[in-house]
């Protein structure tokens, strides 16, 4: 650290974007206010404890399920889960013959109310590629090794639909309240890289 | 599961990673959500350029495609031009 005041250097695209905010707010057409409670709002509220939620109650509630699996976003809304990037949702199911995997192979498109954000991975040219082309090969390296005789579905993201994968319910867990089973759900296993 | 209750790697959003790995990232996000919301715009009004700059450049960091991808659609929308855009004064916000 040196004594001196002066802000850091932005980098060009921290800059770039610092500028279109400035050029917005200064036009009226966005408000600093509203951004930042944007961001407050991705940061607390958004996220895999909500799919979590969906999951442990889709385990727990056969009709629930039912009804997730035959219309997500409504199932999905009944939970307070909706928004940007939470339309269209389709649920798909594992099962000990079907193991289901989500990508988005052109961009980014991800269940943001449930999913939250996605992760730095799910957005690189690698697995974007990969998990349509060699899934259970990407799977294993990832440490997800899916029995030979699972097939695996794989599920590109759209404009037109974003999956959650409902993962199976582990053994052992039939005594569990929907809260703990929903502690145990992990983002992984409802993007279908991870087996609970 | 490790460590405080509080500390980073226990926040159930993140699941051991961080989702923005600097301020300004988060606020690319909430200024194309917003806009494309204010102006009444289908998601894909953002989306389909956010696509064309992930093409153009695979291996660009992600962020910086939707940077590109935001300043493409402000400047199709004539909201603004990179004229301007070069001539921004920062904002008064505290540094991205």
């Amino acid at each position: 650290m040196t004594a001196d005041h002066h802000p850091a250097e932005l980098a060009p695209i921290e800059a770039r974007v610092a500028a279109i905010e400035s050029v917005l707010v200064e036009r009226g057409i966005l408000d600093t206010d509203t951004l930042d409670q944007i961001v407050q709002h991705f940061e607390d509220n958004l996220g895999p404890m909500n799919g979590a939620k969906v999951v442990a109650l889709a385990w727990s509630d056969p009709s629930y399920k039912e009804r997730l699996l035959a219309d997500g976003t409504a199932a999905i809304a009944e939970l307070g889960f909706d928004g940007p990037q939470g339309e269209l949702m389709v649920v798909v199911e594992n099962t000990p013959d079907v193991h289901n995997l989500v990508v988005c192979t052109l961009c980014s498109c991800y269940p943001w109310p449930t999913l939250g954000l996605p992760p730095k991975w799910y957005k690189a040219p690698a697995y974007r590629a990969r998990a349509v082309r060699e899934p259970r090969e990407l799977l294993a390296e990832m440490g997800t090794v899916i029995p030979a005789d699972v097939e695996i579905r794989v599920w590109d993201s759209s404009a037109e639909a974003r999956y959650l994968v409902l993962p199976m319910r582990p053994d052992g867990t039939a005594d569990m309240s929907e809260e703990r089973l929903a502690a145990i759900v992990t983002r992984d296993s409802m993007i279908g890289v991870q087996r609970l | 599961m490790t460590g405080a209750p509080l500390d980073d790697a226990s926040l159930p959003r993140d699941n051991g990673e961080l989702v923005f790995e600097a301020p300004w990232q988060a606020r690319a996000l909430a200024i194309a959500v917003t806009l494309v919301d204010k102006l009444g715009l289908p998601w894909d009004a953002f989306r389909l350029r956010l696509m064309d700059e992930i093409a153009k450049a695979p291996q660009r960091p992600y962020y910086e495609s939707w940077g590109a991808a935001l300043e493409s659609m402000v400047v199709d929308l004539d909201l603004t031009t990179p004229a301007a855009l070069d001539a921004a004064a920062p904002t008064a916000r505290a540094p991205l």
